[in-house]
């Protein structure tokens, strides 16, 4: 009788058996990382009806984040600035400028500017800036430093597990409060000293639970 | 100095097989049943089992369409068949494991028989009861939950909860036992390959047989892997039950919040299991004529650990009643009460009958070798195995703490058509196994021959 196979087939039960754990895995990992906002969100950066640019206003000038956004520590919502706020300045600074023309047309118009929504999360989530702010949650720690940004970009993933990384270990994120918006503001050396003590004071206790954000 | 070695002769009583068997009678009786033309009893057989099959289909389609509210659940009675059906089928899949692994250690050998079709029966009642926690989910396009898969949300299963242990156990069980399966298969289809007339069996057994050629080496191996398969498989045939009996017991209802639920559960399972494997067994030798292969002393061997294993239930019924009573807690003693003489009653009744009454009947030698009145035995028995998962569920959860929430369950048209439909699957099934593969294991039951003992003379009968 002669061999029913030739003799490459001996590999192949080892080669079935590793290319199948390694299907398995890759799809997994494929998925794991592709599909999740890690890689499909970060790096989002529309383009504005205004070429605004916060690394000027914020970052060289200086101006608080609060001076715009203003409801930010009050409100589940950090308002977008009404043409109005943007007018405070424009009518007096570099209002013959080419960038500033779309504002002023929605001043004289009435229409408000549509800005791009930027960190957009899920309708089914509940989200409130105002209780992050007052837990001592910087800006900083959600939208990265937008200070230096000369256009906004999402620079982190605003996933479910990336929020519950810091709702079970608040430590890293926490700041004193008058540091709150202070973009280039640099953890100290007893930062976990800190945090806790800060945990301590206000009491601070981070859901966990599905309706801690999904009401 | 050793003696020199005694010439063994076995009086023809004690012979495992009947017939005046040898070898090639063996292969040539099991290979005939693949190889001969197919009976037609098999065709009209497949095509009742896969007219099931289909309202197995249409029943689970209807409920992926609609919903689980086409079942018969309702408020207090959050689990009914589906979860019925599950433990009922995992517990039909116990014996397979049961005969060829622990049976194995212990050196029964007149397992040989029976071993491969009763594995083949696990793996097919372990498909069956795996449809049902597969369905019963609702939103059955999101069940790979039921698995750790890394995501984004950092959502992973309960580890806490008895039903993820369910999927580990259950998974486990039915890896275990197909490979357990499959290395027992490869020197018969390596058999089945060397016997094939068409290039095409020729190449489909021998991928699968591995390129078995039966020399002393591989069969040195061979048989360190199925002893060690044997030793990693006996823990499992003990575990998988036990954790399914969590599903209930860790939970803190009156009736399944008790400590006796995991060697209970297991018990019942192997009962359940060797009345299936009965019936089978008694249906295949009859139609394939292999009754000097699986003989009467080999059905009256599976008859007293059928009365074994229900005397075992039995006693667990009883002691249930017992604790309920010794405990004082008024809870658990309305909750035994209300099981047997309450509104499930007649549930509870059958279940005694067919458990506890039935196996009695195998006190008697001329009972335990009657083929009619086993073959019914073991479908009553089953019939009681089902009951019995009918009364945990449903006559506990029917009663629970509020008496606001009382309610009766009764299954709805889906549920009956899910369940039956599950049995066109499992003979389905079964009926392409034993055309297509050796129902008996032809390299194993050649061992139990006189002639296979290496001190074998060729003196058979004195």
């Amino acid at each position: 009788m002669g061999q029913l196979f030739p003799k490459w087939t001996n590999q192949l039960p080892v080669l079935v058996i590793v290319v199948s754990i390694a299907a398995v895995s890759g799809i997994i990992g494929l998925i794991w990382y592709f599909a999740s906002p890690m890689y499909t969100d970060v790096g989002y950066q529309p383009i504005q009806p205004v070429e605004y640019s916060h690394k000027v206003h914020a970052g060289d000038m200086g101006i608080d984040c609060r001076y715009c956004h203003n409801y930010v520590e009050v409100s589940q919502h950090a308002n977008i600035p009404p043409t109005q706020t943007c007018m405070n300045c424009h009518t007096i600074v570099t209002a013959q400028s080419e960038k500033i023309q779309p504002v002023l047309e929605s001043w004289t118009s009435g229409q408000p500017i549509e800005w791009i929504r930027i960190h957009n999360l899920p309708d089914y989530v509940y989200f409130d800036h105002s209780a992050h702010l007052d837990a001592g949650v910087g800006c900083f720690s959600c939208h990265g430093n937008v200070a230096r940004m000369e256009k906004v970009t999402q620079v982190k993933p605003l996933s479910m597990g990336w929020c519950l990384d810091c709702h079970r270990n608040p430590q890293d994120h926490l700041r004193p409060q008058e540091n709150i918006v202070d973009m280039d503001w640099i953890k100290p050396r007893n930062q976990m000293e800190l945090a806790n003590k800060i945990i301590d004071e206000k009491n601070i206790n981070p859901p966990t639970n599905c309706s801690g954000c999904h009401r | 100095m050793n003696k020199p070695a005694e010439n063994i002769t076995i009086p023809a009583e004690e012979l495992l097989l009947k017939g005046e068997q040898t070898f090639s009678s063996i292969t040539a009786k099991i290979t005939g049943v693949i190889e001969k033309k197919t009976p037609r009893m098999w065709f009209l057989a497949l095509g009742a089992a896969l007219s099931l099959l289909m309202i197995l289909f249409g029943s689970i389609g209807f409920l992926i369409w609609e919903g689980v509210g086409v079942w018969g659940l309702n408020n207090p009675v959050g689990w009914g068949w589906a979860i019925i059906n599950f433990v009922w089928w995992v517990g039909i899949g116990h014996a397979g494991t049961l005969i060829s692994a622990i049976l194995f250690l212990l050196r029964q050998k007149w397992r040989t028989s029976i071993n491969r079709f009763a594995e083949a029966m696990t793996l097919f009642a372990v498909s069956c009861a795996l449809i049902f926690p597969g369905i019963h989910v609702g939103r059955i396009w999101i069940a790979y939950y039921m698995f750790p898969i890394p995501n984004q949300m950092d959502i992973w299963p309960n580890f806490r909860s008895p039903l993820l242990w369910d999927v580990f156990a259950v998974g486990t069980y039915f890896t275990a036992s197909l490979l357990f399966w499959y290395t027992g298969l490869i020197p018969d289809l390596a058999t089945m390959r060397d016997r094939a007339v068409t290039k095409f069996k020729k190449i489909i057994f021998g991928v699968f047989a591995l390129g078995w050629r039966g020399g002393n080496r591989q069969w040195r191996h061979y048989e360190l892997a199925y002893l060690i398969l044997a030793g990693i498989s006996t823990p499992l045939v003990l575990s998988v039950h036990s954790v399914v009996s969590t599903d209930f017991a860790v939970s803190i209802l009156p009736g399944w919040h008790t400590t006796i639920f995991p060697p209970y559960f297991v018990a019942g399972a192997i009962f359940s299991g060797f009345a299936m494997v009965m019936t089978l067994s008694i249906i295949a030798r009859k139609i394939f004529n292999l009754e000097n292969l699986i003989t009467i002393d080999h059905l009256e061997k599976i008859n007293k650990i059928m009365l074994l294993t229900g005397m075992m239930v039995g006693y667990a019924y009883s002691i249930e009643f017992f604790i309920a009573w010794y405990s004082g807690n008024i809870y658990e003693q309305f909750a035994f009460i209300n099981r047997a003489f309450g509104n499930y009653s007649w549930a509870y009744w059958i279940m005694i009958t067919c458990n506890v009454l039935v196996p009695q009947l195998f006190w008697f030698k001329k009972l335990r070798r009657a083929v009619p009145v086993m073959f019914i035995a073991s479908i009553l028995i089953n019939v009681g195995m089902w009951f019995e998962r009918f009364v945990i569920v449903v006559s506990s959860l029917s009663r629970d703490f509020l008496p606001a929430n009382w309610d009766y369950y009764s299954p709805t048209m889906w549920d009956i058509m899910t369940f039956v439909g599950s049995f066109g699957l499992f003979f389905t099934l079964f009926l392409l196994f034993i055309r297509v593969l050796p129902m008996i294991a032809m390299s194993e039951i050649k061992t139990v021959l006189p002639e296979s003992d290496p001190h074998y003379t060729g003196d058979r009968h004195e």
